[in-house]
């Protein structure tokens, strides 16, 4: 499992490079770089060195000790990366494509953005290393998000607003793609999360692995085992892999939590494994939300970053073996647990984050006391506090 | 210089509209067509085609709707061949096997799928074999060695992407774009064809003597987007058909004069497409 892709960048049958023929080039040139990357010991040290003195790693591992006297089941740790600089895990994945564009001579940065948290990392990351960037964010996100398109523009970013479409992250990626095969010869496409033509999905794994890796040290540390149960959400999936990752050869519960939003049983939701179809979105065979005809239907979440019509060729894999278990929490499952987390652990988590946190709410009540549960709290809230007022406050009403 | 390749998109404005233009097309002097099959993402294509597919596809068009549209062309007579350009999830949708089962049924001449590279397309083109449908490919400025094997299975015409970049109207070609095309020329054994940013008689007329066919596709769907409420109205329909026909016969004015020196190649190698030939 810990293998894959192959070297047709497939996960089972899920992966590959669906994408017009002058990307094949380009996209050959990263495989092979990024290949030479990983195999190079300085690579992985000057990685390694800018996660540590640049974005704060490692993250703490927290014991959620009131939340889990107040479940009376499992104990629950965090992994905490929402401690990391700019406030969330992609800024790990980040740090790792620059450094690459770096190596392969390119200064310029594209990069896609749905609530503006990887575009934030990416602009973080330009200006760290002194590279130009081009951040395509849907128009509606743009209104959406004004403080995060604020923040990328303080950090020498240019935000394009994409009107095609619903104007939202689906959008936003297509005119990325776009801007991309008309400038490949100069410009390093920087995805943010593990979806995109082969080797994307493989390597914005790579940079993410190390949640997974520092979690299973510290684990170890504080309980003497592995964690029993694993939770991570799923937008693209980017979190998960990383966390899971280093944990998918062990006996080791692993759960993706997908946005619900107003249900599944709705129309409104981004439970692209949970509802979708095989199918190919931006350049990937996966799981997808879609019509009868193969057109990409539009998802919806309370969260942004939940919010997209496809998830990672690899989650794709793991819920067809079953190594992986997929459900969903809904947009006010997500909210409580967010409030519960702020009240109970002085923490605010992001909504995505938050999503994972419920499914461990769910969970650790019906678990014995001698388990334990580990829930990758992905990012921080501070983004959603104005949509988190905003929805209470209709709520109320 | 042989081929005339417009490309518009099914039920852009609606379904009857576009048998009409593919009719005024034929006349026109369009020796083979090609016919987008609207998708939501359109990764390869520009703002012009991209609305397009948007008002195709509020008028309900789907890949079945558009492969039946093909049959009712050719009962009004349409007798030039009809390539199908579509996405390939809509294709995964339907099944590939129906697909092609649909395409012959409805006398489609071939299949292009802009997002379906070399390496990912083996299972539709042997399914292509089969049907006697070829599947079309593509190469790109950026494809160098990939050349070589991409021509080495080329059916009935090989497609150049002129430019970095997705469909659209391009003041001006890439200087290199002659040297590519002298160099897929080598490998090829199939006609060469170039699209992507072909807009202007003026383009068309440069590149005659370089390749055997221009595939023009944003600058006439964006004509049909200007006519397209007199389109839509049975009352204005006619004239504008005419007015697009003499939109098109300008854009082709520099192959006309040619053609009357070239006739009998043109009919050897549309044979060829017609009928599905490789070899």
């Amino acid at each position: 499992m810990l293998t894959l892709p192959n070297e047709r960048g497939r996960f089972g049958m899920f992966g590959g490079k669906f994408v017009p023929e002058t990307l094949m080039r380009p996209l050959a040139d990263i495989e092979n770089q990024l290949h030479e990357a990983l195999a190079d010991s300085s690579f992985h040290a000057e990685y390694m060195h800018h996660l540590y003195e640049y974005s704060g790693r490692p993250t703490a591992l927290t014991f959620a000790k009131n939340l889990t006297e107040r479940l009376g089941g499992a104990k629950m740790y965090f992994k905490r990366e929402d401690l990391n600089h700019t406030g969330a895990h992609k800024i790990n994945n980040a740090i790792g494509q620059a450094l690459l564009a770096k190596r392969m001579g390119k200064r310029k940065i594209i990069a896609e953005t749905g609530a503006g948290q990887h575009g934030v990392a990416a602009a973080t990351v330009a200006a760290r290393f002194g590279m130009e960037c081009k951040v395509f964010m849907g128009e509606e996100d743009v209104k959406r998000q004004s403080l995060n398109v604020f923040r990328m523009k303080l950090l020498g970013a240019q935000v394009i607003p994409v009107t095609s479409g619903n104007r939202t992250l689906k959008d936003a990626t297509n005119e990325a793609i776009r801007y991309w095969v008309e400038h490949c010869d100069d410009h390093f496409y920087m995805i943010g999360s593990v979806v995109g033509p082969h080797p994307y999905p493989m390597m914005v794994r790579e940079f993410q692995r190390i949640i997974g890796e520092e979690a299973r040290e510290q684990m170890l540390k504080a309980e003497g085992k592995l964690p029993d149960t694993i939770i991570a959400c799923v937008g693209g999936g980017s979190n998960a892999i990383g966390m899971f990752h280093p944990f998918l050869d062990d006996d080791v519960e692993c759960i993706g939590v997908e946005a619900a939003g107003k249900g599944v049983h709705t129309t409104e939701h981004a439970a692209t494994i949970t509802k979708g179809t095989k199918g190919v979105i931006h350049g990937s065979l996966t799981y997808v939300l879609q019509d009868e005809h193969g057109q990409i239907t539009e998802p919806y979440s309370i969260s942004a970053g939940l919010d997209y019509p496809g998830v990672g060729p690899e989650h794709a894999y793991l819920a067809h073996i079953g190594r992986v278990r997929y459900e969903s929490v809904t947009d006010e499952e997500a909210i409580a647990a967010l409030q519960m987390t702020a009240e109970t652990e002085g923490i605010i988590p992001a909504i995505e984050s938050a999503h994972a946190l419920a499914k461990a709410f769910q969970i650790a009540p019906l678990r014995p006391k001698h388990e334990t549960i580990l829930v990758c709290l992905s990012g921080r809230g501070d983004k959603d506090v104005q949509t988190v007022m905003n929805y209470l406050e209709g709520d109320e009403r | 210089m042989k081929h005339f390749i417009p490309f518009i998109v099914a039920g852009d404005p609606c379904e009857e509209v576009t048998i009409d233009l593919v009719i005024a097309l034929e006349q026109a002097g369009a020796t083979i067509l090609e016919l987008g099959v609207p998708y939501s993402d359109p990764l390869a294509d520009g703002p012009i085609i991209q609305r397009a597919a948007s008002r195709a596809l509020k008028n309900g068009m789907t890949l079945t709707r558009a492969l039946e549209l093909i049959g009712q062309m050719r009962k009004k007579g349409v007798k030039i061949p009809i390539i199908v350009f579509t996405y390939y999830n809509p294709v995964l949708q339907l099944g590939e096997e129906r697909f092609f089962a649909l395409a012959q049924q409805n006398g489609a001449s071939g299949v292009l799928i802009p997002d379906l590279p070399f390496e990912e397309s083996e299972h539709m083109r042997i399914l292509g074999d089969t049907y006697g449908i070829p599947y079309i490919s593509l190469v790109a400025p950026t494809s160098h060695e990939r050349i070589a094997m991409i021509a080495s299975q080329a059916q009935s015409f090989l497609y150049c992407v002129s430019s970095l970049g997705v469909t659209g109207i391009r003041d001006s070609l890439p200087k290199q774009l002659y040297e590519f095309l002298q160099q897929v020329k080598s490998y090829s054994r199939v006609p060469v064809v170039v699209g992507f940013g072909i807009s202007t008689a003026d383009q068309v007329e440069r590149l005659q003597h370089v390749c055997d066919g221009v595939v023009i596709g944003s600058a006439i769907v964006q004509k049909i987007e200007q006519l397209q409420h007199q389109l839509n109205d049975v009352h204005t329909r006619s004239n504008a058909l005419i007015a697009f026909s003499q939109y098109v016969v300008s854009l082709i004015e520099p192959l006309k004069r040619v053609g009357k020196n070239e006739s009998q190649t043109t009919t050897e190698t549309t044979k060829t497409v017609s009928t599905g030939q490789t070899d």
